[in-house]
């Protein structure tokens, strides 16, 4: 393989690697539900996004045809991921999670 | 039973088509076939959920508005990854946003971007449609915020669907 694809492959996969463990972080170390929501949601943005970058590389480099397939599911995976978000934090005001102290503004009656 | 047979979201289901085609592999008579039945099946059960169509949709302004957000996503994640990873207090807040779009279609594509690009998350919608409540990871005031998603997106998509 192309020694170019394969140095913009492993950095694509650090890259997304670092993301989705940030992501993970962040779920531990953010103080209430709802600021613990964004984490997730930019490791899969970012995270999967390299992830599948780096795939397409590896398999259009390694001679087979470009595969579309995987642009696809990070397409699904962005439209679907700030629907769940939504439900998540839509779900949390109906039943009153808590915010953290310092939150400004209030969550809507539901 | 016959008048059923039709499609109703010609769009929708072109589009339902081509993509099992790309997710099966290789176009065969077998997923050619099932194509067909997804393709008439779901607009059928979805039918209802769609809202009527604008207009007009300047549909070209779309891939730069996808780019722009795309852009927004990798400079925003890496604003969001230092927030994460410095021990410093974020400061939360809800928002209540004033919407100037109309369409349903524009305001939920708006509210999508708000949830994809890291640090604010669109938690609700009134029922007249009027205002937008977001969740704000870390915002220094609520003016800015509203002035930063209103002159990035909302500009943008008010001009799409005029």
């Amino acid at each position: 393989m192309n020694p170019f694809a394969e140095y913009a492959i492993s950095a694509l996969l650090l890259f997304g690697g670092a993301f989705t463990l940030v992501g993970a972080i962040g779920l531990a170390r953010l103080p209430d539900f709802y600021t613990r929501l964004h984490g997730p949601t930019k490791a899969t943005t970012v995270g999967v996004g390299a992830i599948m970058l780096s795939s397409v590389i590896y398999f259009s480099a390694s001679g087979e045809s470009i595969d579309i397939s995987e642009i696809l599911i990070t397409v699904f995976l962005l439209m679907t991921a700030p629907v769940s978000a939504n439900m998540l934090a839509k779900a949390a005001m109906h039943i009153g999670v808590k915010t953290v102290d310092n939150t400004e503004g209030h969550p809507w009656e539901q | 039973m016959l008048d059923r047979l039709n499609f109703p979201q010609p769009g929708l289901s072109l589009t339902l088509f081509v993509i099992w085609q790309i997710l099966s592999e290789g176009v065969s008579g077998g997923s050619i076939v099932l194509g067909l039945i997804l393709a008439w099946l779901i607009p059928q059960l979805t039918h209802g959920f769609w809202p009527e169509r604008p207009a007009v949709v300047k549909i070209w302004r779309m891939p730069i508005y996808v780019m722009r957000v795309l852009k927004d996503i990798v400079v925003a994640s890496c604003s969001v990854a230092w927030l994460i990873l410095s021990l410093r207090t974020p400061r939360p807040a809800f928002i209540n946003y004033p919407l100037k779009l109309e369409h349903p279609l524009a305001i939920s594509i708006l509210a999508s971007t708000i949830s994809l690009t890291p640090g604010t998350v669109s938690a609700d919608i009134s029922d007249d449609n009027k205002t937008l409540l977001i969740h704000a990871l870390d915002a220094a005031s609520d003016q800015e915020v509203i002035d930063a998603i209103h002159n990035r997106y909302e500009k943008p998509l008010m001009e799409m669907f005029q």
